[in-house]
């Protein structure tokens, strides 16, 4: 059984790769590359899969869930600027790819017991999200 | 990986099966066989996989993915009847949204090698393809 908790954050980014010329990056990342940066509405959904704990009922405790999305992520990102104040984003670069890769190191750590990360969607915007889930 | 990106396009379609009768277009198609057809906005989420580009950190060239789609679903379908103005639905095939699916992912399909294959992400896939007819309809077909 899974069940997927979700939490938003805002943050700015941009998307520009030093050793490509302007118009690759123009070419590649479109608008994003604009050099001084943009923002986005993040939201992020992420699937925790488990059973159900015969006595609580739970597969997980998603106080516990919430705290460790609040501070893993939202503390870290929330009205930052990523490429200037989130690392490795000072050397990869923030595509929504990225960032969701980076949410899932960040997360998979602190579910491996019987309640197991499954899944993190990242919505950029409503028309553009990725799922990620360890590869 | 697996990325997600979602269009929408606006049309009308009427679902009505030569072969039937009257009655029986009616209890299956129910309002939908109404003569003159109705619209929906349709929301058609289209979804690729592929292996992370480490360098770009992209899994497909997104611009791309629009120019296909813009010009294999969405310019031919955007404002205009599925009956009438698309080929595959002008012969037998009703444009329920479940063939609708299949015809948007056959279009994609048939062309996805043309745009890719000489990309800097030739392993980008076409993985699913899911259509919000209404917000309680929703459809989704996997990529052959």
């Amino acid at each position: 059984m899974q069940i997927t908790r979700k939490v938003e954050f805002s943050a700015s980014h941009l998307c520009y790769h030093p050793a490509f010329s302007e118009e690759q990056n123009r070419a590649i990342y479109g608008p994003a590359s604009n050099k001084n940066g943009h923002g986005h509405n993040y939201i992020l959904e992420v699937t925790i899969d488990g059973v159900p704990d015969p006595v609580t009922g739970m597969i997980v405790d998603l106080k516990e869930v919430k705290e460790v999305l609040n501070r893993e992520v939202v503390d870290i990102m929330d009205h930052r600027f990523l490429n200037y104040e989130v690392p490795p984003f000072d050397k990869i670069i923030p595509t929504v790819e990225n960032v969701a890769i980076d949410i899932w190191n960040r997360l998979d750590g602190h579910f491996q017991g019987q309640a197991r990360l499954k899944n993190v969607r990242l919505y950029e915007t409503e028309d553009l999200y990725v799922d990620y889930s360890g590869s | 990986m697996k990325l997600t990106r979602r269009y929408r396009f606006s049309a009308s379609h009427r679902l009505y099966a030569d072969s039937l009768t009257e009655t029986e277009n009616r209890a299956i198609f129910g309002k939908c066989a109404n003569p003159f057809g109705h619209g929906h906005d349709y929301a058609l989420d289209v979804s690729v996989s592929g292996p992370l580009d480490v360098n770009t950190g992209r899994i497909i060239d997104l611009d791309l993915l629009d120019t296909l789609i813009h010009r294999s679903i969405l310019e031919p379908m955007e404002h205009r009847n599925l009956n009438i103005d698309i080929a595959e639905f002008q012969g037998p095939l009703v444009p329920t949204t479940e063939n609708l699916a299949i015809v948007i992912r056959d279009r994609i399909a048939g062309v996805w090698g043309t745009y890719f294959n000489a990309s800097k992400f030739p392993e980008a896939a076409l993985e699913k393809i899911r259509i919000e007819e209404t917000k309680r309809n929703i459809f989704e077909v996997a990529a052959l």
